[in-house]
């Protein structure tokens, strides 16, 4: 069930280059279902900013009741979030869309889950489900420059993980693709999140694979009625066919969307 | 609430309070959060005769306490509104006002025509001012003559009320009001979108994709108020008010300006509860208000002030 609610923020720091990790606690916890959904965050008790900011989930603690989300303040919204302090409130709605199929990876099986920038951190909570399942999780996450970089040791000890960077600063230079190309990456699964050039990337290498994209897109509601986030699918008929980001997504599989 | 119900051509509402075409789809997202037999009526989004994808991404675009959109009048066609979204709404006990739009005039008196006979559509809202439609859309809601021969047509073809939805993008309000209100219209419904854009001063280029788009948001209230207080002084018909309602006092406002009756758009995208949360507060409103019952606040401001002592709870 998707809820609104004034949650209390248990902690709340900044993590590197305008990137920001803050916990929440409240009831929206127990309606979560999987990796991979996100809440749609209210920035101002004012009337500007006037949406909603979504921003994924990176971890669930049930027995707590709190998850964390990490986000990237940017714009003027996440920046009025980041300056919330521990024990203020938030006003937040959800839990919005449907997240990563942690079961379409057996265990024995390998998943490749591959990040790039603020599409890194769904991947947090995916990778521990996974390992808790037996299955074998190998990270590839990109990065703009060393000081963007999170969570590269967090994910490092739950899986084998790649950083790269586009400049060379922090891990290998280059993209995610770059990497995978490298090492010779194999896998059974394959789970990514991030922006849509990377997305394309990953689709053009491994169409017919197995494989879930998540997407990130503008949104106005979150819920589904705005039709702020379509994107058209690539099955289409005459081109009319199309899904809502926020609520068929924003995790698909590979190749059912078209990524433009 | 006896103190909130509001008669209407075609509409007998248990309050005044609506979400607006195009800010809740066709109620599915919506009715998974709360009951929608709670509203006092729910605008449809915009229906035409053939499925639109509508217009390329990105559709919206925030601006200060507003946002612009150019969806571009996505929706599923006129068979499938029949077919499917207006039968799954029955199961509510609330009027639908199904929002119809057109290309040309004989698209809008199909549309009009068949989806007025669905048992759960009580009115019509003629969509005369989409800003963000090549064809059709605004282009009938901004020339007087043009607009009342729309509204002639589909009067003749609509077997409920037919509401027209004016544009606030032209300078003579109450021209176009009185025009529609000539050629037949039972309500008037305003205000649509005002026209804007903004531009992205990384890429140097317009954020939405069809360039410019529809302001909507608590930033439009003012001109709502503005061009509601006008035209409700030179028509006989109702109109039901829209544009930047977040409050129980800006619906308060609205019926002062002459609406007898709202809708809430935009808002509904920020806070999903907002049209329930509203109509609870407005009991209470009316109490401190002194006034026994939501009408007798249409068009207080300009109408002489006979203050009462009677109470709505």
């Amino acid at each position: 069930m998707i809820l609104q609610e004034q949650m209390r923020i248990l902690a709340h720091r900044n993590i590197a280059k305008d990137i920001f990790e803050m916990t929440l606690q409240g009831n929206i916890t127990k309606e979560i279902k999987g990796p991979g959904q996100f809440v749609h965050i209210r920035t101002s008790a004012g009337l500007d900013p006037l949406l909603r900011r979504p921003i994924s989930i990176a971890s669930v603690d049930t027995d707590e009741s709190c998850f964390t989300v990490i986000y990237r303040a940017e714009g003027k919204g996440t920046k009025l979030l980041s300056e919330k302090k521990p024990d203020d409130t938030a006003d937040v709605l959800g839990p919005l869309g449907n997240g990563f199929p942690a079961d379409a990876a057996a265990a024995g099986e390998t998943a490749l889950l591959v990040g790039g920038g603020i599409g890194v951190p769904p991947l947090y909570e995916l990778s521990k489900r996974l390992n808790e399942k037996g299955v074998r999780v190998k990270h590839v996450l990109g990065f703009e420059r060393a000081e963007k970089v999170f969570y590269s040791e967090q994910f490092s000890l739950l899986g084998e993980t790649h950083v790269a960077t586009v400049d060379g600063s922090f891990g290998t230079k280059g993209f995610v693709t770059d990497t995978i190309d490298r090492e010779n990456m194999e896998f059974d699964q394959l789970y990514a999140c991030g922006p849509i050039p990377m997305l394309k990337a990953l689709e053009e290498r491994f169409h017919g694979r197995r494989g879930y994209l998540s997407l990130e897109q503008r949104m106005g509601c979150g819920i589904g009625a705005c039709f702020a986030c379509v994107c058209h699918t690539a099955d289409g008929a005459e081109g009319r066919g199309y899904i809502k980001v926020c609520t068929d997504g924003p995790v698909f599989p590979i190749g059912k969307v078209v990524l433009a | 609430m006896k103190c909130l119900s509001v008669k209407l051509p075609g509409l007998d509402l248990k309050n005044p309070v609506m979400p607006a075409s195009g800010c809740f789809g066709f109620g599915k997202e919506f009715a998974g959060l709360y009951d929608l037999s709670q509203l006092g009526a729910i605008m449809i989004k915009a229906t035409t005769l053939e499925p639109r994808f509508g217009n390329p991404t990105p559709r919206v675009a925030e601006t200060a306490a507003g946002m612009l959109n150019a969806i571009g009048l996505q929706n599923p066609g006129l068979e499938q509104v029949l077919a499917e979204e207006l039968p799954w709404l029955e199961k509510f006990d609330v009027p639908i006002i199904a929002n119809v739009a057109g290309t040309e005039t004989e698209d809008y008196a199909e549309v009009a025509e068949r989806i007025s006979k669905a048992p759960n559509v009580k009115a019509l809202e003629l969509n005369i001012s989409c800003p963000n439609v090549k064809k059709g859309g605004i282009t009938f809601g901004t020339v007087p003559e043009i607009a009342a021969e729309l509204t002639k047509r589909v009067k003749e073809v609509s077997t409920v009320p037919v509401y027209v939805k004016l544009s606030p993008n032209i300078s003579d309000i109450v021209g176009m009001a009185k025009a529609v209100e000539q050629a037949g219209a039972d309500g008037i419904t305003m205000i649509n979108t005002l026209l804007g854009m903004r531009i992205d001063i990384k890429t140097g280029k317009p954020i939405l994709a069809n360039r410019s788009g529809g302001l909507s948001g608590p930033a439009v209230k003012p001109v709502a108020i503005r061009m509601i207080y006008e035209v409700s002084q030179q028509v006989n018909i109702p109109i039901i008010g829209m544009g930047g309602i977040e409050s129980a006092d800006d619906i308060i406002e609205y019926f002062y300006a002459g609406a007898s009756a709202v809708a809430v758009g935009t808002m509904n995208f920020t806070d999903p509860f907002i049209c329930p949360k509203l109509i609870e507060q407005l009991p209470s409103k009316l109490d401190e208000l002194g006034a026994a019952h939501i009408s007798e606040l249409t068009g207080r401001s300009w109408k002489k002030y006979e203050p009462n002592t009677n109470h709505c709870s």
